[in-house]
């Protein structure tokens, strides 16, 4: 029961975040405070999100810096990824 | 792109079925629920007999970025008819607003812009169900040994790096960062939420006012 209310309530607030402004009629708008505010949500987010698991001690944290560095630069997630888990079995071994 | 889509969704759904939750409610919750990191995050709580209240919470805070999106989407949908409009919703995706984004300024007036955005979207929608089946299937099957499981952060430094290109967000990505660690002994992930707060004030305070 707790599984099926988490999924219901999970479903239901990401639509309704994913539709908010797309489904305002074109004359609403919402507090300008409020609209300066969204504009920092997703770089806060996402590195909330990946911090504690990279900026630990160990391989993580010299992996997390080749990753982010090569994300700098080309942007490109796969690359990424795959540089990220390169250098973090090569930091494994190494340290 | 979609390369990047394969691992993070085979991950997504090897954590949640390694959180417990049985294979077709962990299929039918990407459907219906379509964000990889808050799956993973709620995966963790539920397995940590979070309150349901909280496991909300944490979506919330973890998709709110999506209202952003949705904001932003609106200055190309304006006149599209609500289906539309909420087909585009449900598809948004960090990736594929991002590609998005590219290519709506390369050609701000486009008319096929909803076409454009249906077929990205579909494709990753696809690609992403497909992997997150795989990782169910998978289920523990993957050797601990490959560490895959550190694909989730790598994925999620790659999405985070290019809002990090103005002082002010680059400033709200650094006190989250502080906040997360500083607030790690804070039960069920709350800490996400402390961050969220402070790197959205941080930003506030460095960015500019208009």
């Amino acid at each position: 029961m707790t599984l099926w209310l988490t999924l219901a309530g999970m479903a239901l607030v990401t639509f309704a975040l994913r539709a908010s402004f797309l489904v305002l009629p074109p004359g609403i708008d919402l507090p300008a405070l409020f609209k300066r505010a969204l504009r920092y949500v997703p770089a806060a987010v996402l590195t909330a999100i990946w911090a504690p698991e990279v900026l630990v001690q160990n391989e993580q944290l010299p992996a997390g810096v080749v990753a982010i560095a090569v994300a700098w630069r080309w942007r490109l997630t796969f690359a990424t990824i795959i540089a990220g888990l390169a250098a973090l079995h090569f930091f494994a071994w190494l340290l | 792109m979609l390369l990047a889509v394969i691992p993070f969704g085979v991950i997504t759904g090897v954590a949640m079925v390694a959180s417990g939750i049985p294979p077709l409610v962990a299929i039918l919750m990407s459907v219906l629920v379509f964000a990889g990191a808050s799956m993973v995050a709620s995966a963790q709580l539920l397995a940590s007999n979070a309150p349901v209240l909280l496991v909300v919470l944490t979506t919330v805070v973890i998709n709110l970025r999506f209202m952003m999106y949705s904001a932003s989407l609106r200055l190309h949908f304006a006149n599209a008819p609500l289906r539309q409009r909420l087909a585009v919703a449900y598809l948004t995706a960090d990736n594929v607003y991002a590609l998005m984004l590219g290519r709506f300024a390369e050609h701000p007036d486009d008319p096929g812009k909803f076409q454009y955005f249906l077929g990205a979207g579909l494709v990753v929608w696809v690609v992403w169900q497909a992997a997150v089946l795989g990782g169910v299937l998978i289920g523990a099957g993957v050797p601990p040994a490959w560490r895959l499981e550190f694909a989730a952060p790598l994925a999620f430094i790659a999405l985070s790096i290019p809002f990090m290109r103005e002082r002010a967000t680059l400033v709200a990505a650094l006190a989250a960062a502080v906040a997360v660690l500083l607030f790690q002994a804070l039960p069920l992930r709350l800490n996400i939420v402390v961050a969220a707060l402070a790197g959205v004030a941080a930003g506030l305070l460095v960015g500019r006012k208009t």
